[in-house]
């Protein structure tokens, strides 16, 4: 009666907080799109999306709607297995990357204890950079299959550039984990929540610069979206993409862009933190959902830093690109990571 | 091990059962894809004529298969890339342990790191990281 020791309520906790996690990542990324173009209206003067719904809030329902209504088209000449895995394969990915994000401490419910992360490993920032990798194979398989001279042209852009600057964005990340002396996500963020501890970025504002620059370019972001180049590559590596298969392609790029925030915040902004509030002394269940709300709060104001850049810096030519990852950013990350050492070493006094 | 027991023992921090729920939440993400681009399939139209199947190339036809060599930059940063990623993994575990290492471990890492920027310095003396001819 082996099956009877499994712990039930372990899976079905799980279970519900993968569909809430994932469902609501969901959410909010149809709702970043409609940001995104509400944004881009404001810093431009214009009203923006204002027609379906009140104030346009049904934008985004009717721009998904659309896309799965639209035909699918696989060109003649591309391969078919691989043009349905592309998309397939980046969203996945997308959807994989909050697995290891603590987004609350814990809740107390039905007498358990229910811990609001889905997976707590201890090498939850690998973890995270593996499944980003994976993302690439996306762009890099779309553009491929599509046979199309301008998909190519752009996912080989998209690849050089998220690999070039995933090493300056390893590099600079270093750093943080010789402060924490751990790679689980859960752990960082409780040592910068802490009694007297400070977030992160007192320690390491050089390395959040860097690692924020590099989740731009990781996310396809302005002024790093050479790979969308439309004044020279039309529409970029998913330009043969068509119905859900375009529409997963840019919905990957807006969880990604959610997520990235998310890491950002745990790692170098305290998470679900919030300053100069003791949470031990409040009760768990109410420590919990002001956590979720401050975690959410520091994602939001991220994301709204990703559309104030793309709307306002200009995007780079590929060669300024390539010569910021390798030349500066690699380089000031390797700096950044021997003065951290060096610091926390003499002050320790070892 | 039994695979009912690593549910079991979930609660503590370093074993196998830690990594169950990523298995359930990429059964979730990937059946997730896979209905909707089923569903997109089935709800949208299909008229399917032999313009609307050629790639597209701005409006004009297309000249030959896109598959062609491309420029030998773009091979040599993933190559680059494997190289240097392989040196940043080995910086992790010594960023976990280094409090332990003291300053000997620093020197050691020092030492790693010229070897790493004599090697840097050399792949942009050679020009491999010059995109402008």
């Amino acid at each position: 009666m082996t099956l009877l020791a499994i712990d039930w309520g372990l899976l079905i906790e799980k279970l519900v907080l993968i569909a809430v996690v994932v469902f609501g990542s969901l959410g909010i990324a149809l709702y970043t799109t409609f940001a995104e173009r509400k944004v881009a209206a404001v810093l431009q003067d214009r009203p923006g999306p204002n027609r379906a719904g009140p104030f346009g809030l049904l934008q985004p329902f009717a721009d998904g709607l659309k896309l799965i209504m639209k035909e699918e088209i696989i060109p003649n000449t591309s391969n078919r297995v691989l043009f349905i895995l592309g998309p397939g394969l980046a969203m996945t990915a997308a959807l994989m990357t909050c697995a290891v994000i603590p987004w609350s401490s814990h809740v107390e419910m039905f007498g358990r204890k229910i811990e609001l992360q889905i997976a707590d490993i201890n090498i939850g920032i690998l973890y995270i950079f593996g499944v980003v990798s994976m993302g690439v194979y996306g762009i890099m398989i779309g553009g491929w299959a599509s046979n199309n001279k301008f998909s190519l042209m752009a996912a080989l852009r998209g690849a050089s550039q998220a690999i070039s600057y995933e090493l300056a964005m390893g590099l600079s990340l270093i750093a943080v984990l010789m402060l924490s002396g751990s790679l689980s996500l859960k752990t960082i963020v409780e040592e910068q929540m802490a009694q007297g501890g400070l977030w992160n970025i007192a320690y390491q504002p050089l390395g959040f610069l860097i690692f924020f620059v590099c989740a731009l370019a990781e996310c396809n972001r302005t002024p790093f979206d050479l790979p969308e180049a439309e004044n020279e590559l039309n529409f970029g590596y998913h330009q043969e993409y068509s119905s859900m298969k375009l529409g997963f392609y840019l919905f990957a790029e807006y969880v990604n862009m959610i997520m990235s925030s998310a890491v950002m915040a745990c790692l170098f902004f305290g998470g679900y933190d919030v300053p100069f509030l003791d949470e031990s002394t409040l009760a768990p269940n109410i420590a919990a959902i002001i956590g979720v709300a401050a975690l959410l709060t520091k994602i939001v104001i991220f994301i709204f830093v990703f559309m104030w850049i793309r709307w306002t810096i200009p995007r780079f030519r590929y060669d300024q690109l390539m010569n910021l990852g390798w030349k500066t950013m690699i380089p000031l990350a390797l700096v950044n990571m021997l003065i951290t050492g060096a610091a926390i070493l003499w002050k320790a006094g070892v | 091990m039994n695979w009912p027991f690593l549910l079991l023992d979930a609660a503590d921090n370093n074993s196998v059962a830690n990594y169950f729920p990523i298995g359930i939440q990429l059964i979730f993400a990937a059946g997730f894809v896979a209905t909707m681009i089923g569903v997109s399939q089935l709800l949208g139209p299909k008229r399917k004529t032999a313009d609307k199947l050629e790639t597209f190339a701005s409006g004009i036809e297309n000249h030959g298969d896109a598959r062609q060599p491309v420029a030998i930059k773009y091979f040599l940063v993933a190559i680059l890339f494997v190289l240097f990623d392989v040196e940043v993994i080995f910086f992790y575990p010594y960023a976990v342990n280094f409090r332990e290492l003291g300053w000997s471990g620093f020197g050691a890492v020092l030492m790693f790191v010229s070897f790493f920027l004599i090697g840097f310095i050399y792949i942009i003396k050679k020009g491999a990281l010059k995109w402008e001819d």
